[in-house]
């Protein structure tokens, strides 16, 4: 190799072997190695992207996007678009109707649009079947007479300002069910009737068992966290078996056992019913409850907590501690003012990793939580299963993705995600 | 951990006391699993200690619920063992079969998350790697993201694709949760890694995929066993994407106890688990073996 660049004088540009401006050429080489760190991870990326991000994407789509109505009954869902609203239509629109519910008559879709309109007019279910059944007797015109004749609800003009409604593929109305909230027949956002009140009490529970579950692992993880950090290794490797055994065990193993430990027959039960603490008819009830799906939560979050308090707790000087009590400070102050500081990093993660997992949490309260221990996670999973309400899960799932991405966010910033470890 | 000379009596105490609350933790942490393994061997189908376990009359034991595990869903359990009963119990028994399809899932899950996120993490601890703390968000977000939402999304996804009740969907949803587990110890492995040894293989000659061979796989290895067996226990572990993507074909031993506890709760289900619960502790023991050894590689002895 000629020594191009140490020949270039002060005057020109410094040139590497091949000729080009030094400046350049490292431009290029960073770019080439930034390219080839970038296409190691393309395969994991794409593979996410297709098989995980898009998929919750297209899932979330579903809460603002429902075109049940306009699938079933499209003539009509045009022609409601142009309509200008306010009181019952003309005689144009009700022989539009009236094609396309014999249309959908012969599909057998009218279901679909029913249950759609349903949601947002309890009740009216029956209304689009059972015209559907009858609609062959209208032969011609007037085609609205012989509507209302078969169900006089046609006439009635709060049906029609909400099928301008839904003949919107676009609706924000299931983010407003999962708030507990609905339009009015003008349009405004009203309350939900008191007892049909149930998202916000779902979410507001299940943010507030989380934040229990999340502050009673601290209290246990802190203790053993720290008997962990100053034991010598050797002890400290074996006790942490016993952190770390519940970590790898089968989730459902775990709610398991604790159904056998506290249910009225249980071990827990049997052991406070042979100490006399609790008597033979009277036997706690600690499981298909909200009291179970805490201790059982509890148990299988721990480790999450200790993990991370651990590791920062190793990393603090024992002398720090002998310092602050030569210089006066008693054993409280000294674990207040010097060491409790220091593990604020570890209570951080810890608190946070714990919380964004309780909140998720749905195995474990479908198995023990009873009535009152169900969380936001079962009602999806109960309107995707059962009531079929696939829009509503979807909202409900998208106010719960947020919650959890603010936090992720949060402990990306806090704790940054590359210091998560396990063991 | 010692008491210093100098504590004083209520220092004593409370020393004294904390170990005690430490102790109640510890036994928090395990007693339920322990507990388990006894119950499993009740003669009496109930989920709990009879007086007979308790004065430790052998007749109170018995392996039924273990047999009960072989024989349940079988043509002719109680037929003469030949190779027939085998195959009978290999093919018609239930919880053998679960057992076989969540292996069987689990294996493949494995094989792929680990070759994708060993992949991806060598280039997430390359020094030039772009949109470092993004991408890491995104391949850790599988852990993070509530599987209800997660095995929704897949469950239109995958039915819209034509994966959905087949192994083949189950595979890919279990590969997708246990790559954070992958990342996590693959990166963690390569944070003490001197790049140096690189440059240095190159020096004497090594393409890159000698260097791979040769030089970085046997400094990492311990790291991407360990975040294998995540991945294995992951998947091994899964049930929320399983009751949401699969078919009474694809059930696997999670998808099995969870019908179990709610339909018919028999100790066949304590014996299950206490077999999980020895599986847990054999990959752990491996784990900690592993995580000493790549301690040991790095040069960084334990304190």
């Amino acid at each position: 190799m000629s020594d191009v660049t140490a020949d270039a004088g002060p005057s020109g540009p410094l040139l590497a072997a091949d000729g080009t401006p030094l400046k350049k050429k490292l431009a290029q080489t960073t770019r080439q190695a930034k390219i080839r760190a970038l296409l190691l991870t393309a395969p994991l990326v794409v593979f996410l992207l297709a098989g995980f991000v898009f998929p919750i994407g297209q899932m979330l789509w579903r809460s603002i996007h429902n075109p049940a109505f306009s699938d079933v009954l499209p003539n009509l869902a045009v022609a409601l678009k142009t309509w200008d609203g306010g009181g019952v239509p003309g005689e144009d629109i009700f022989e539009i109707a009236v094609a396309d519910l014999k249309q959908s008559r012969e599909d057998r879709s009218i279901g679909r649009a029913a249950t759609r309109v349903n949601y947002e007019l309890p009740g009216s279910r029956s209304l689009f079947t059972s015209t559907a059944r009858k609609v062959n007797k209208i032969d011609g015109p007037p085609y609205k007479e012989k509507l209302i004749e078969l169900d006089k609800d046609w006439d009635d003009p709060v049906l029609w300002s909400i099928l301008k409604r839904v003949s919107n593929d676009y609706t924000a109305s299931f983010y407003l069910s999962a708030v507990d909230r609905k339009y009015d027949v003008n349009g405004n956002i009203v309350s939900e009737a008191e007892v049909q009140q149930i998202y916000v009490k779902l979410f507001m529970r299940t943010f507030w068992m989380s934040a229990l579950i999340t502050f009673l692992c601290f209290l246990l993880a802190f203790p053993v966290s720290y008997l962990l950090s100053v034991l010598p290794l050797r002890t400290s490797n074996l006790l942490m078996i016993l952190v770390l055994l519940p970590f790898w065990t089968s989730l459902l193993v775990r709610t398991t056992a604790w159904i056998a430990m506290l249910q009225s027959e249980g071990v827990v039960n049997d052991i406070l019913v042979t100490t006399g603490l609790v008597g033979d008819e009277n036997r706690a009830q600690l499981i298909y409850n909200q009291t179970g799906t805490i201790i059982a939560m509890t148990h299988i979050l721990l480790p999450f907590m200790i993990l991370p308090l651990y590791s920062v707790m190793k990393t603090i000087p024992p002398s720090y501690m002998r310092a602050a009590r030569s210089l006066g400070a008693n054993s409280l102050t000294a674990f207040r003012r010097v060491y409790f500081p220091q593990t604020v990093p570890g209570i951080a993660a810890g608190t946070l990793l714990v919380f964004i997992l309780s909140i998720g949490f749905y195995i474990t309260p479908a198995l023990v939580g009873g009535q009152d221990g169900q969380m936001i996670s079962n009602l999806i999973a109960f309107h995707m299963q059962s009531s079929l309400n696939w829009s509503l899960a979807a909202a409900l799932g998208g106010i719960l993705l947020a919650s959890v991405l603010i936090l992720y966010w949060l402990y990306n910033k806090l704790v940054g995600v590359d210091n998560l470890k396990f063991g | 951990m010692k008491l210093p000379e100098y504590a004083s009596p209520l220092e004593r105490v409370w020393h004294y006391t904390y170990l005690f609350i430490c102790a109640s933790i510890f036994l928090f942490l395990i007693a339920p699993i322990i507990i388990i393994i006894p119950l499993s061997f009740n003669a009496e189908p109930y989920f709990t200690f009879t007086k007979g376990m308790l004065n430790f009359d052998p007749e109170a034991f018995s392996f039924r619920w273990y047999a009960d595990i072989v024989r349940n869903g079988m043509a002719a359990p109680d037929a003469v063992m030949d190779s027939n009963w085998w195959a009978d119990m290999w093919n018609n028994a239930q919880w053998i079969r679960a057992m076989r399809n969540s292996f069987f899932v689990a294996i493949c899950a494995t094989i792929l998350a680990t070759a994708l996120g060993t992949l991806a993490a060598l280039g997430l601890s390359r020094p030039e790697m772009p949109f470092r703390s993004a991408i890491t968000s995104l391949l850790i977000s599988p852990m993070i993201v509530p599987l209800v939402i997660t095995a929704t999304g897949m469950f239109f996804f995958y039915s819209d694709v034509g994966l959905a009740k087949t192994y083949l969907g189950i595979i890919l949803a279990h590969t997708t949760l246990g790559i954070p587990f992958v990342i996590i110890t693959v990166t963690a492995t390569l944070v003490g890694f001197d790049r140096s040894l690189i440059r240095a293989s190159q020096s004497l000659g090594a393409d890159g995929w000698t260097t791979f061979r040769k030089v970085i796989m046997p400094l990492i290895l311990p790291g991407m066993i360990s975040g294998a067996l995540f991945a294995f226990v992951t998947s091994l572990d899964e049930i929320v994407t399983v009751l949401f993507l699969a078919d009474v074909e694809q059930r696997t031993i999670p998808r099995q106890m969870w019908s179990g506890i709610r339909e018919q709760i028999s100790p066949t289900i304590l014996a299950v688990a206490t077999i999980l619960v020895a599986i847990s502790i054999f990959l752990l023991t491996t784990v900690e073996l592993l995580r000493r050894r790549s301690e040991r590689l790095r040069g960084m002895t334990a304190r």
